[in-house]
């Protein structure tokens, strides 16, 4: 208690004038929280967000087919599961001690706490809430087995259980698509969370290795690929990514032979792409700058072939330092998919403007946009710390943690 | 003694084959180089091939002539005079006068904050300095649209008009607009006042170009609220300590000794904050302000032209890039440490 006191009174009333402002702040930050608590308690009408939740969650895919969107969901839970279960059962082979996320079990409680209290507070029927708790159960299972069971994987298998998120992303796609004997459907009636995540997973993942190319053309002794390299990626940070969006929907259907141009959906998702890539390969070329010049040299004169040095001696290295850098690019992706709701698309935000459009829920955007606000907030920090924890792991200097 | 005649030389080693062609590092990297840039050529000659076809069959051939044309939209709020019958260049370069006009406020606006937040981080206080990480943490990760949305349609839009708005002194918040005090008719300060249940004011601003400012500033603030925070964290520890040494209060230590110093790092980072603020200005379309991008926006679904208006937007937003490029490089100059 006298700690704590001391504590208090050096942080916050050291000084006559901190003892002020102190004050001030906290009659300030008072009004403010009693003000915002009085608003959602009473005044706002969050039914809105309650009536909406399956438009705002996937917006108009069919009902009838959205078990497919189920199956994908548990799919992906159970691989997410077992993932995390095999990186606690494999700490990295230099070192004792578990270095995978040391307050796990907290992340874990936090996700059991979202999974139950979220659809109840969405007032969702029970057998849907039924069908999360169902989810969560299922990643507890898969995280226990494999960390109970994967400590005998042979290095063999473990790279075969890697290939399972590949595989998942190509079977998710076909699932949500159609094909294959099941119904298709069309990229126009995806929507919501759905379309914001396919758009940015997609992004993310194929922006990666053009930017790497682009990096390295970028820092290439071949005048050609460096200037080619240079033009593109500072065309594309001169120009607002709402430019080229207008681009991709009003100029790439006049680019390519008549019939050839992509649904609007991918359009904008391949401008997305090329749009991250230019971004991307600015954060990795700063990694690859901070690889000192000795390592290819050595590497190379060990009798490794350029692309042989490249994938095993200088990348992984430049990979770990821009590590940061761009998962920073892929945070600012995922909030920039929230643009394709100019150009008509209905992602999450497009949603919102169309729900807002029906008179019934008219004036209701201070609940709307705050659900969205807090939605992004809650990935954009999950990524942010993955990526923290990632670093971690892969920081060949780093204290193992106490466990 | 007869000197021993010298040994055979040992016959001289072959020299070694010569590496094949695709191995020589003389060609290769030609060779490469050249498949590169025919392949990238073909592209484009492809595509530029199906863009003057495609546009042929259109009857859109790249034109400029349509500029001269009447306009016939409005523009709610320009700074440059403009009507409906003015022509389309007009059009473009009012938005693109208001684009401007977001831009400068909104860097200067953003300046000042996120110099104060940065600022702030450092503070005695521990609330303060929570407060600080707090608002950038949360501002980052939300996107930006979203912002502006939030504070068009939530915020600037549920101010109350005639005598119910918001009044703070020399400043007046209506749905109607922002009304803020200034020189009136004779070089006379005058507040904002009441006529006949509308507000009337020197300076009034609408609230889009308040709202898109408002969101501009607050989300621009906190990347330079960290890159400010990187810069005065790059100064040595010491210099704190011998200014507090010397009898230097905490502001004055900040002002005289330490932003001084951390000027060198913090320029180069307030380049790259300045330039995406003036490429997120284009967000303006989803509050209603008509930029540039909205003037664009609205000239193409009139004429079709898509490829011209593509042209102008780039070389504009571009020149602006390079605009600030120009004179944060020169103010770089400026700060460096100049040794001797």
């Amino acid at each position: 208690m006298q700690v704590l006191l001391r504590r208090l009174r050096s942080e916050l009333f050291a000084t006559p004038a901190d003892g002020a402002l102190s004050v001030a702040l906290i009659t300030l930050l008072s009004l403010g929280a009693f003000g915002f608590l009085r608003w959602a308690l009473t005044q706002a009408q969050w039914a809105v967000v309650k009536v909406n939740s399956t438009l705002f969650a996937v917006g108009r895919y069919p009902i009838e087919q959205q078990w497919r969107l189920w199956l994908l969901t548990a799919l992906l839970v159970a691989a997410s599961g077992a993932t995390w279960g095999l990186l606690r059962a494999h700490p990295r082979p230099d070192r004792t001690g578990v270095l995978w996320p040391s307050n796990d079990r907290l992340a874990l409680a936090l996700l059991a706490l979202i999974a139950l209290a979220v659809p109840f507070a969405l007032g969702l029927t029970l057998a849907i809430q039924s069908r999360w708790w169902g989810l969560l159960l299922l990643l507890a299972l898969c995280r226990w087995l494999a960390g109970r069971y994967g400590a005998n994987l042979s290095p063999t298998g473990r790279r075969l259980a890697a290939l399972v998120w590949p595989l998942l992303y190509l079977g998710g796609m076909a699932l949500i698509s159609g094909g294959l004997g099941l119904v298709g459907v069309p990229p126009s009636e995806w929507g919501g969370l759905l379309l914001t995540l396919l758009a940015s997973s997609f992004a993310i993942l194929l922006c990666f290795p053009i930017g790497v190319l682009l990096a390295l053309g970028r820092r290439s002794e071949l005048p050609l690929l460096r200037w080619g390299s240079v033009l593109y990626i500072e065309f594309i940070r001169g120009a607002p990514l709402i430019t080229l969006l207008f681009l991709g929907q009003n100029i790439l259907g006049f680019l390519l032979p008549g019939g050839l141009a992509p649904e609007r959906v991918w359009r904008a998702a391949w401008v997305l792409t090329f749009f991250a890539a230019a971004y991307l390969a600015e954060a990795v070329r700063s990694g690859l700058a901070a690889v000192p010049r000795g390592q290819l040299e050595a590497a190379r004169s060990l009798g490794l072939s350029y692309p042989k040095a490249l994938q095993h001696v200088v990348l992984p290295q430049a990979l770990r330092v821009a590590l940061p850098a761009m998962v920073g690019q892929f945070i600012s992706l995922l909030q920039d998919t929230t643009l394709l709701s100019l150009i008509g698309l209905l992602e999450l935000l497009g949603t919102a403007r169309t729900v807002m459009a029906n008179p019934a829920f008219l004036g209701r955007n201070g609940e709307v946009y705050l659900t969205l606000a807090v939605l992004f907030w809650g990935c954009c920090a999950a990524l942010g710390l993955g990526s923290r924890a990632l670093e971690r792991r892969l920081d060949p200097h780093a204290v193992p943690s106490a466990t | 003694m007869a000197p021993v005649p010298p040994a055979d030389p040992a016959p001289r080693p072959a020299p070694p084959p010569s590496p094949p062609w695709w191995r020589d590092r003389r060609i290769v990297p030609w060779v490469v180089q050249a498949v590169v840039g025919l392949l990238v050529l073909l592209l484009i000659a492809f595509l530029l091939g199906n863009l003057v076809r495609n546009l042929t069959a259109a009857g859109l051939l790249l034109s400029w002539r349509w500029l001269q044309q009447p306009a016939g939209f409005d523009i709610s709020e320009s700074v440059i005079p403009f009507n409906a019958q003015l022509p389309y260049w007009r059009a473009l370069a009012a938005g693109l006068v208001n684009t401007i006009r977001a831009v400068l406020v909104g860097l200067v606006g953003a300046t000042l904050l996120g110099t104060l937040v940065g600022m702030a981080s450092f503070s005695h206080n521990g609330l303060l300095r929570r407060l600080a990480r707090v608002y950038v943490e949360v501002v980052r990760n939300i996107p930006l649209l979203l912002q502006l949305v939030f504070w068009y349609f939530v915020v600037f839009l549920s101010f109350p008009n005639g005598v119910a708005a918001i009044q703070l002194p020399g400043v007046v918040l209506a749905k109607s607009g922002l009304y803020i005090a200034g020189f009136g008719e004779g070089l006379r300060w005058m507040g904002p006042t009441l006529v006949n249940g509308v507000w009337q004011a020197p300076v009034r601003l609408s609230v889009e170009f308040g709202a898109l400012l408002t969101g501009l500033i607050v989300y621009s603030g906190a990347f330079i609220a960290e890159v400010v925070r990187g810069g005065i964290a790059a100064v040595p520890k010491g210099q704190w300590e011998a200014a507090s040494s010397l009898g230097l209060s905490w502001f004055a230590t900040l002002r005289r000794i330490v932003l001084p110093q951390s000027l060198r790092v913090i320029v180069p980072g307030l380049n790259t904050q300045y330039i995406s603020l003036a490429k997120n200005s284009s967000l303006a379309v989803a509050v209603g302000y008509t930029d540039l991008y909205s003037v664009a926006e609205t000239t193409l679904n009139q004429t079709g032209r898509a490829v011209e208006v593509i042209l102008v937007l780039l070389a504009a937003y571009l020149t602006l890039d390079l605009l600030i490029s120009a004179l944060m490089n020169g103010l770089n100059h400026l700060v460096q440490i100049r040794e001797r």
